[in-house]
Parts: structure tokens; C-alpha cells; sequence
């Protein structure tokens, strides 16, 4: 402002800003109001259901609908009754599922990237449409493929069978991975499990319950989850790997670097970038999780595949309880951001890295 | 640059107030709840009716009577078979937009009662006290009756000759209380044949605990009445049956639902309701069975009903209309009309003596009606119950005692009792 007036043109410069800003705003008036209508006006709309007892009868925005402040959200924490169990059940759920899901398909997306991605393959086009079709086609319709697959007498079990293991009942059976793993060790005894884990812990749920592992049912959804999403990620991943230039992987051969330390000190530091971008994306759509749960298990069996996106979804419409439904999805949405934000500050960009730079000087010299 | 960043945010918080106040004033978001009943238009008038129909059958005899019907009365009635009925009703009513006429299942009708979605208009229908008691009741919440059932069915002891026979069983045999049941199996057990195939769930198990004399809740649905001797009684009977391997549930049999294992020949009994006989006739048809009341227990019999009931939106314009509909379609003859389309059972007594002629394999469904027990009749339950048939899942290794205290506190929370 100062230097403005200085320069001794203080009207016109701030007209012309003015009309400029003016020019800008309107050139955006479509996009605003319609990300304003389509999407910020139904959250800040949700927002007021989640803080009121609306019953799913006429409008939520009337005065006559019960104004409840934080109570569906202090409920889902603090009340000992059964929808704070079925809501920790479900973050507890999701919590395993988010934790193989993720680094299962970075992973195997990077690997079948690197696949593709290599000269020496041939029919590279047939592999790369063969790895990413799972990705373009209906997670619905795979999902009822699966359910045959994994039904009792199905595909994998006859499978399994043929080598004289007999396979679980997939899509019924309830127990934790990591209990039967832990049975199986002989370090605790399934059918009474140590006192010390199953006298108390944290909202309502035992240390024994929260140490469950995801179900064998579970298990199913990982891995269908894990083969379709791992196509879209390859095809980021390949997108990256085509990026880095040829000279510096010559540049790396020259030093006489061999294919490991190519890949760990050349070609990982370049796809950091895509790495945080497919881990985000992940992130955020496996704590979403929604469709597998709601085509093949509805939350069954025993609630071990109850996620907090289906849960919200079941209080709200089956309910009719739709403030604590759309607390769920509040809460779901703080959880993303806040594992983003980690995330984010875990993966930022160090101004300099002393571990790479010792790591590299004596093989130089 | 702050200022500007600061202009930026005023103008966004403007329009998001723009917009806010735009939507609140359009038509989409009139509140027609707050009035205590909807405008109504006399004269023809278009019905919506949607409902949870049991496959094509179903869906072309509704269809056939609806059209009937607006033949004779000059309306026209829109018959919609719905993919996802609870789901689809939620958002209708959610959306301020419920369809006039559509099934109401009778595990969910205190849900939508409780609520004020349906229109009570049970009185108004034609010799209201000809439906069975048991199904009234049902639909009765507060003292009113909300919406006549459209038929119903009940659970019996389904039992396959051909291993009855292998078992040395003869047709006397047939048990009658729970000693006698308890014995039976152990006979057909001695043959090494299963011998009876239970669903897991409150829709099964439920009906061993009307046999003792409990239930969940109150009869008016307004308490919870879990943790009662009487259950604990049923519980443990049931529980010694599964543990000395008198009974299996189907997961077990590596089967679906009871039918499934009865129809595989994997059991020699099963417990469940009249729409076995589609499924025996389309996947298992050269089975013989034959179908008996179920045993009684220590307070008599007992067995569970299940039904639909034509609900009317409580938000229906044209309430006068849609209860002649209702009317239409379920006088007796058009029960029994509906009955030879998708085999149910007539909820009007009036109907049984025609339908026992037509049907006699069905008579000891039909004759369970004047003891049946509906579902839980009260609202947000439906969690609860998932939890209690959980525990029931885990029946063989779990104390009866803990599963009954679990769903007693669960219910009491909910039901506030």
C-alpha cells in the first residue's frame, strides 16, 4: 500500500488490481459455486446433522429437529454401551486392514511396475493391461467373483484341497489371524486366553479383542482389495519410473553401481514423490473402505469385517440414527487427515540427508 | 497479502452463505413433517407402491391385483419391486419422499413406527379382528394398529423320511416335547447321521425360548426381558444339544442356511419356515419330507412368525386410496390368490379352511399361527440383535448365562428400560 502511494499512481493501480480480482472472481464463479453446491454445501449440511438427533423423518434444517451439540460424538468415546463397541470393533477393523492393505499394494504395484517397466520383457503391453484390468472393472461385480471363489466348496478350497490342507470357511469364520497365530505358537490358549489381556483396555474393548488380527473373512477382502488396487498403482508408478532419465541410470552404471544399489540410490529417491502420493491415496481409500464390506460380508461374521464407513452407513439408514452416523464419518474424515499430516511430515523433504551423503562418500573416494 | 488472503476468505465464507440460505429457500427442503398430517387429495388418484418382493412370481401377482385394482376403482397404482427395500425406504423417507403403499418387514416396523412414517390405519381395514392375533400384535405399537399383515409365515420341524427311516423311526415317532426330541436325536445320532440341522440365529433359537415361556422383550416392545430364567432355560437346552452333537448349525454342515443342509441330506431334521418347500422344489427335488408342529417346551408350544405388513405412508397424499388398495389386496380370496402364486400363508383366518383344503403338506405351519411369537417389535434394535446372534454363534463354547446379560444390557440401553 505504501509503495503505491508513493509511486504517485494510487488510484489507478488500485482500480486495475481491483477489476483484475473482480475478472478473476467471475471467470471462477462456475467452478465455485459448483464445488460449493456439490461438495462443500452437503458437508457443512452433514455437519449439522452429526451435531443434532435428526430421526430421517422431513427436513434435518428445522428448528423443530433436536439440537444434541458434541453428544453423538462424545458418545462414540466415552459411553459404555453397544455403539461404541460396534464403532472401536470397526476402527479396529480397519486399523489391520489399513495396516496390510497399504504397504501390500505400494509394494507389489512398485514390483510389477519395475516388471513392466523393464526392456528385457517381452509383451510388455499385453502384461501391463493384464495387471491393470482388475483396476477397471467393477469392484462389485469382482467381489461376487470372490464369493464364489472363496464360498466353502469353492474354487480356493478344492485348490487347497487338492494338496490335502483343508481350507477354512472364508466368508464365516471369525477368528483373528493374529489369535490363531499366537494359539498356534502355543503362546496363549485360544479357549482361555491370558487374564492380564482380557480384564481391561482402552474404549471399552479388551487388549485380547484389540490384539485379534483381522479375520479369516478379513483376510478375503485384504487380498481382493490388495490384487485390484496394485493395477492403478503400477500404472503411477510406471509413469514415474518413465520419467527418470536414462543418463542417470548410465551416469550410476559408470560408477560401477550394481542393480540393488541402482534401484536404492537412484531410481527410490526420484519416485519419493510417487511413493507419498500412492501411500496418501492408500491411505485414504482403504480407511474408506466400503463396497467389498457391503457386497460380501455386511460387517458378518461376528462383526469382524464391520468397517467405520459401513457402520455409518448402517446406523444412518438402518437405524434411522443419522447424527451418530454422520459423527462416524467425521470422526473416519479426522482420522484420514490427521494419518495424512503424519504421514506427510514423516516423508517432507530433509534440506540435506546425512545418512544418504555417508553413505555414499567412501565408495567414492 | 494478507489483506487479500483475508478478502479471499470473506468472499468464500459469502457465498458459502449464498448458497446456504439459496438451498434452505429451495422447494426440495419444505417441511411437510411438521404438519401434523399431509394434505390429502380426494378423486384418482397415481399410488406408488414399492415393495420387497421374493422373486418374479411375487412381483408379477402383486402386479396382476394392482392392476385389478385400479380397473375397478379408477386409480392407478405403480408397482415397484425394490432391489434394497430397507436401504430405499431410509432414503425416501430421508428424502421427504416415501412411496404411498410398500411392505414393511416386521423386524423393522417399530423402526418405522417409532418414527411416525407409517399412518395407522389398521382399524379401517375391513374385520380387522379376522388376521391372526399373533400378527395384530405384531403390528400394534402403543395401542394402535398400525398396517395389516400381508401374509406370514412360521417355523416348523422339517423332517426327511428317507433317514427317519435309515434311523428306525417310524411315523409316531415324531417328537412332541423337548424329551422326546432330545431322545429322537439321539437315535438317529446312534446311526451316524446328524441329526438336526439349527440356523444360528434369534430367527431359530428364538423359538426354543417362546417354548420356555421368554423372549427378548416385553410384549409391548417397551423392555427388555433377556436375562429371564426362561431363556436361560432355552439357552441351555439348545447348548446341550449343539455340545453333545445332537444339533448343528449349517456352517458346520458346510451349508448356507438349514435348508441347504436338510436338502443335502446332511441332517435328518431342520427347523424352518414354509419357504423351505420353494427351495426343496427348485434345488433338491427328490427329497421327501414332511413337515410337523414343533416340539413343545416346558410352558407348551411355541414358534416364530414372520411377516410383512402392507405399510401406508404416514406422508401419503392419498391416504383414502391406498387403504382401498390394501383392502383389495388382502381380502381372502386374493390372499389365496397369492398364496398359489409364491406359496405364503394367508394372514386372515378366514382363510385357513380353504387353504388347508389346497395346501394340506402346509397344515402344521398354518395351525402354528394361533401360537406364534413376531419378531422383536421394538425400535433401533437391530444392532442388538446382530450382537445377540454373535453370541448365539458361539453358543457351544460361551456360558448361555453371559450371552443373556450382554443382550440385556444392550437392549436396556437402547430401549432406556
Amino acid at each position: 500500500m505504501d509503495i503505491t502511494s508513493r509511486t504517485g499512481l494510487p488510484r489507478l493501480g488500485r482500480t486495475s488490481a481491483t477489476r483484475e480480482n473482480l475478472a478473476g472472481w467471475l471467470f471462477l464463479a462456475p467452478v465455485v459455486a459448483i464445488l460449493g453446491l456439490f461438495l462443500l454445501l452437503p458437508i457443512l449440511m452433514a455437519l449439522w446433522v452429526s451435531l443434532t438427533s435428526w430421526n430421517g423423518q422431513g427436513s434435518p434444517f428445522t428448528g423443530k429437529v433436536p439440537f444434541v451439540g458434541l453428544d453423538n460424538y462424545t458418545g462414540l468415546f466415552t459411553r459404555d454401551d453397544l455403539a461404541r463397541e460396534n464403532f472401536m470393533v470397526s476402527v479396529r477393523n480397519n486399523i489391520y486392514y489399513v495396516g496390510i492393505v497399504v504397504p501390500a499394494q505400494t509394494v507389489l504395484a512398485l514390483g510389477l511396475a519395475l516388471i513392466v517397466n523393464g526392456r528385457l520383457l517381452k509383451g510388455r503391453t499385453f502384461f501391463r493391461s493384464a495387471f491393470f484390468f482388475p483396476s477397471v472393472t467393477s469392484s462389485v461385480a469382482i467381489s461376487v467373483v470372490f464369493l464364489f471363489i472363496f464360498a466353502n466348496s469353492g474354487a480356493v478350497n478344492s485348490l487347497l484341497g487338492f494338496f490335502g490342507v483343508s481350507g477354512p470357511a472364508w466368508f464365516s469364520d471369525p477368528r483373528g489371524v493374529l489369535h490363531l497365530l499366537l494359539g498356534g505358537l502355543g503362546v496363549v490358549d485360544l479357549d482361555a486366553p491370558p487374564a492380564a489381556l482380557t480384564a481391561g483396555g482402552p474404549f471399552g474393548l479388551s487388549w485380547w479383542e484389540w490384539l485379534s488380527g483381522p479375520s479369516v473373512a478379513m483376510c478375503t477382502i485384504i487380498m481382493l482389495v490388495v490384487w485390484t488396487t496394485s493395477g492403478t498403482f503400477m500404472l503411477m508408478f510406471l509413469a514415474a519410473l518413465q520419467d527418470i532419465p536414462v543418463t542417470l541410470e548410465e551416469a550410476s552404471v559408470l560408477d560401477g553401481a550394481g542393480r540393488w544399489q541402482r534401484f536404492r540410490y537412484v531410481t527410490l529417491p526420484l519416485l519419493k514423490p510417487t511413493v507419498f502420493l500412492v501411500l496418501t491415496l492408500g491411505l485414504i481409500a482403504t480407511w474408506q473402505v466400503f463396497d467389498q464390506v457391503y457386497v460380501m460380508s455386511q460387517g458378518n461374521p461376528a462383526k469382524t469385517t464391520l468397517t467405520p464407513a459401513y457402520l455409518s452407513y448402517r446406523t444412518a439408514f438402518r437405524d434411522f440414527d443419522y447424527g451418530s452416523g454422520t459423527a462416524i464419518s467425521f470422526v473416519l474424515f479426522l482420522i484420514i487427515v490427521v494419518l495424512a499430516l503424519l504421514q506427510r511430515w514423516v516423508m517432507r523433504e530433509r534440506a540435506a540427508d546425512p545418512g544418504v551423503r555417508r553413505r555414499t562418500r567412501p565408495r567414492r573416494s | 497479502m494478507k489483506h487479500s488472503y483475508l478478502r479471499t476468505a470473506a468472499l468464500a465464507v459469502a457465498a458459502g452463505g449464498i448458497l446456504l440460505t439459496s438451498a434452505a429457500c429451495g422447494s426440495g427442503f419444505d417441511d411437510k413433517a411438521g404438519q401434523s398430517s399431509a394434505p390429502q387429495s380426494s378423486g384418482p388418484a397415481s399410488l406408488q407402491i414399492l415393495i420387497g418382493s421374493s422373486g418374479d412370481a411375487e412381483t408379477a401377482a402383486v402386479k396382476e391385483a394392482a392392476a385389478a385394482w385400479s380397473a375397478s376403482s379408477g386409480n392407478t397404482a405403480t408397482v415397484t419391486p425394490a432391489q434394497d427395500l430397507t436401504q430405499q425406504l431410509g432414503q425416501a423417507f430421508a428424502g421427504d419422499n416415501p412411496p404411498d403403499v410398500f411392505y414393511v418387514d416386521a423386524s423393522r416396523f417399530a423402526d418405522y413406527a417409532s418414527v411416525g412414517a407409517l399412518e395407522p390405519y389398521g382399524d379401517k381395514i375391513s374385520n380387522p379382528d379376522d388376521f391372526y392375533q399373533s400378527l395384530r400384535t405384531t403390528f400394534t405399537r402403543d395401542g394402535k394398529f398400525y398396517c395389516v399383515p400381508k401374509d406370514f409365515s412360521t417355523l416348523a420341524l422339517i423332517v426327511n423320511d428317507e433317514l427317519w427311516k435309515k434311523a428306525g423311526l417310524g411315523e409316531s415317532d415324531v417328537p412332541a416335547d423337548w424329551q422326546q426330541l432330545t431322545a429322537v436325536a439321539e437315535k438317529i445320532k446312534a446311526k451316524g447321521i446328524v441329526p438336526l440341522a439349527l440356523g444360528d440365529t434369534r430367527d431359530r433359537i428364538g423359538a426354543f425360548m417362546v417354548q420356555a415361556g421368554g423372549w427378548i422383550t416385553s410384549d409391548d416392545g417397551k423392555q427388555a426381558t433377556a436375562d429371564s430364567p426362561e431363556n436361560l432355560q432355552a439357552l441351555e437346552y439348545t447348548r446341550s444339544l449343539l455340545k453333545d452333537g445332537l444339533a448343528r448349525y449349517p456352517k458346520q454342515l458346510d451349508a448356507g442356511w438349514g435348508g441347504e443342509a436338510f436338502g443335502k441330506g446332511k441332517a435328518a431334521m431342520t427347523i424352518e419356515g414354509n419357504w423351505i418347500k420353494g427351495a426343496m422344489k427348485a434345488d433338491f427335488p427328490d427329497v421327501k419330507y414332511t413337515a410337523h408342529e414343533l416340539p413343545a417346551g416346558p410352558k407348551g408350544k411355541g414358534t416364530l412368525s414372520f411377516t410383512n405388513c402392507w405399510g401406508i405412508s404416514a406422508k401419503s397424499r392419498h391416504k383414502e386410496q391406498a387403504i382401498s388398495f390394501v383392502e383389495a389386496m388382502t381380502k381372502a380370496d386374493q390372499q389365496m390368490a397369492f398364496a398359489r402364486a409364491f406359496g405364503v400363508m394367508p394372514s386372515r383366518q378366514s382363510a385357513k379352511e380353504q387353504f388347508s383344503k389346497e395346501f394340506p403338506d402346509d397344515v402344521p405351519f398354518v395351525n402354528s399361527a394361533g401360537y406364534a411369537h413376531g419378531p422383536v417389535n421394538a425400535p433401533k434394535m437391530d444392532s442388538v440383535l446382530a450382537d445377540f446372534d454373535a453370541g448365539l454363534q458361539q453358543l457351544a463354547t460361551t456360558a448361555p448365562k453371559t450371552i443373556l446379560t450382554r443382550l440385556q444390557k444392550n437392549a436396556q440401553g437402547v430401549l432406556g428400560g
